[in-house]
């Protein structure tokens, strides 16, 4: 029998990848709870101080940032597209893993390829101009409507029905007079419930994390969380404890979603690994 | 029971039981439902996907000025372009930085899962925290570590101090300010990819470690001849993510310099897609940041190419 003792270099190792792992967010608390002249103070302060709430509030009524809107915003944001890729998802991985149709190896392919091109940074200019056009800009519908296009969503949502819906219930729903919509949310739906929230976390989070587009489209006036922790840092960027408080607040609602969810986080990661 | 161990006239009767119009409709239902509940997709793609696609080539191939007029150019875009050292300093930037970052980065996931794939208490919580940088935000990410490599007063150079080591002005410089964001970049990365890794661990077979502790294999040797030409398969998708995230950068290096894509005094981390952000959102050279964003794709495709041919040889014939 093999032995899967830990070494004591596997415990240091570990030991040394959970500290480094959580050392820069413990010093986010640090640089968030004190003065601005304790951030730059040497030697460095190591302890978090008592200034946090005064921070918080400074970053949230600061005229420059927009720091609640921000975080209203990206909240309307990721849940959009969280439930829209959803239901896109879902309902064209049913049809790829249960459904027959002529076209479908091929379209399968298709989310495939278009899996692998970064679309969102080759088509900047032109979704731009389009939302210029539209005179979307700075507005959410402007962020929302290109995340809606999701490859994995459809990829991840097609293995996952595959596995977890047998055809034979399908025949048996259908059978019994069942159209194909109600198939999908009385047979699938139910079924594909583990895959859904895998996927719902991982959007969400890309979605709250998302820089580059809405600092295309949105202004300081209106923006996301990210956006107005960039307006922050490009004008007082040496204000670490205002700012840092800021970006710990940008973090709270992952943190939320990862201390409730991340049992399913490290399942769904590692189930789907295997699969692609 | 399928139907078709009914008697004949029994079916015949289930289906004349239902009016004629039903059928006829749910026959629509099956021929038809299938396109329609892929149709979603394939529209966002057509209009969020494919048509900016194709509108890059066009504008690509044409000259922007600002005062708004257009004028067809051909391939001079793309001649610019080659011509441009900054744009070639963009190139050098942001291979260099994936380069700088992807290398440590897939050895020490390597070793972490390596690590992770022993019989460990607490299990779930240390896949957990090693996973904890994923889900903080990019920006937020950025700004501590940028506050972390500043030259007056940040941790770095304070510890480096404790060393003897005289301060470096990382943003200042081009190589530490590379050394810094491919920190970033791996301080985020490096536990996701571990998860990943060992989910690949866990799937090769346990007999086959049996056998080579019989042939009296150590554990490097195993580690060195079992687990990584099998874990080959993980590696492609590992190392086509990074591959794709690497040289698309643009958030780290961004923050690093306040949101200014310029990426430094000289430019010296400014890297292709910052480059292309620049050109169309401050130049408005709509024809030269197309053009940018194809060549952009080209090294992605090289990248992913030369990856490619790199991992098969990893686990080739040894």
């Amino acid at each position: 029998m093999t032995v899967w003792k830990p070494t004591v270099l596997t415990r240091v190792l570990l030991g040394l990848a959970i500290f480094l792992s959580a050392f820069p967010l413990y010093w986010m608390l640090v640089i968030a709870s004190r003065t601005n002249s304790d951030a730059v103070a040497s030697p460095p302060r190591f302890l978090p101080g008592g200034n946090l709430g005064h921070n918080i509030v400074a970053v949230l009524t600061h005229p420059e940032a927009q720091f609640l809107q921000g975080l209203a915003n990206s909240f309307i944001v990721a849940s959009v597209v969280t439930f829209s890729v959803i239901i896109i998802s879902t309902l064209a991985g049913f049809a790829f893993a249960n459904l027959s149709f002529k076209g479908r190896n091929a379209l399968l392919l298709l989310v495939l390829l278009t899996m692998a091109v970064p679309l969102q940074q080759m088509g900047v200019v032109p979704l731009y101009r389009l939302m210029v056009s539209l005179e979307w800009t700075g507005t959410l519908k402007a962020v929302i409507l290109p995340y809606l296009l999701n490859g994995f969503g459809v990829f991840l949502m097609t293995q996952y029905t595959r596995q977890s819906v047998p055809m034979e219930l399908v025949e048996a729903a259908r059978v019994d007079g069942a159209a194909t919509l109600r198939i999908w949310w009385n047979v699938v739906l139910p079924a594909v419930r583990p895959g859904m929230a895998v996927l719902g976390i991982n959007t969400f989070m890309l979605m709250w994390n998302d820089y580059m587009w809405p600092l295309i489209v949105l202004n300081q006036d209106n923006p996301t969380v990210q956006i107005a922790i960039n307006s922050l840092n490009a004008r007082f960027s040496t204000e670490y404890s205002l700012i840092f408080a800021g970006t710990a607040l940008s973090i709270i609602p992952l943190v939320l979603v990862f201390v409730l969810f991340g049992r399913q986080i490290v399942g769904g990661l590692m189930e789907g690994a295997v699969k692609a | 029971m399928s139907l078709d161990t009914l008697p004949r006239a029994m079916r015949n009767n289930h289906r004349r039981a239902r009016p004629p119009g039903r059928r006829w409709r749910s026959r629509l239902d099956v021929k038809a439902m299938p396109y329609a509940l892929v149709s979603p997709y394939f529209i966002l793609f057509a209009a969020f996907g494919l048509f900016p696609l194709a509108f890059t080539l066009y504008y690509s191939l044409y000259d922007y000025d600002l005062t708004g007029t257009t004028e067809w150019a051909g391939l001079d875009n793309y001649a610019a372009l080659l011509a441009d050292s900054a744009f070639w300093r963009a190139t050098l930037n942001t291979v260099s930085m994936f380069l700088l970052a992807t290398i440590p980065q897939m050895l020490l996931a390597l070793f972490l899962a390596n690590a992770l794939n022993k019989r460990l208490r607490f299990r779930l919580a240390i896949r957990m925290s090693v996973l904890l940088p994923l889900v903080t935000s990019v920006v937020a990410v950025a700004v501590v570590f940028t506050q972390l490599f500043a030259r007056d007063w940040g941790l770095v150079n304070y510890l480096l101090g404790l060393a003897g080591v005289d301060p470096t002005n990382w943003r200042a410089e081009r190589i530490p300010s590379w050394i810094a964001i491919a920190t970033m970049v791996d301080w985020r990365w490096t536990g996701y990819n571990a998860i990943i890794f060992l989910a690949g661990m866990q799937t090769i077979p346990r007999d086959l470690y049996e056998a080579a502790s019989i042939d009296g294999a150590s554990r490097r040797r195993q580690f060195w001849q079992i687990t990584l030409p099998m874990l080959r398969p993980t590696m492609i998708f590992v190392v086509l993510n990074s591959t794709i995230g690497g040289l698309t950068l643009f958030s780290e290096p961004m923050t690093f310099y306040n949101g200014n894509p310029d990426g430094g005094s000289q430019g010296q981390f400014q890297t292709v897609a910052m480059f292309v952000y620049k050109e169309a959102f401050r130049e408005f050279d709509y024809g030269y940041a197309s053009a940018a964003a194809w060549l952009l794709f080209l090294l992605i495709l090289i990248g992913a190419a030369i990856n490619f041919l790199f991992v098969r040889r990893i686990g080739g014939t040894k």
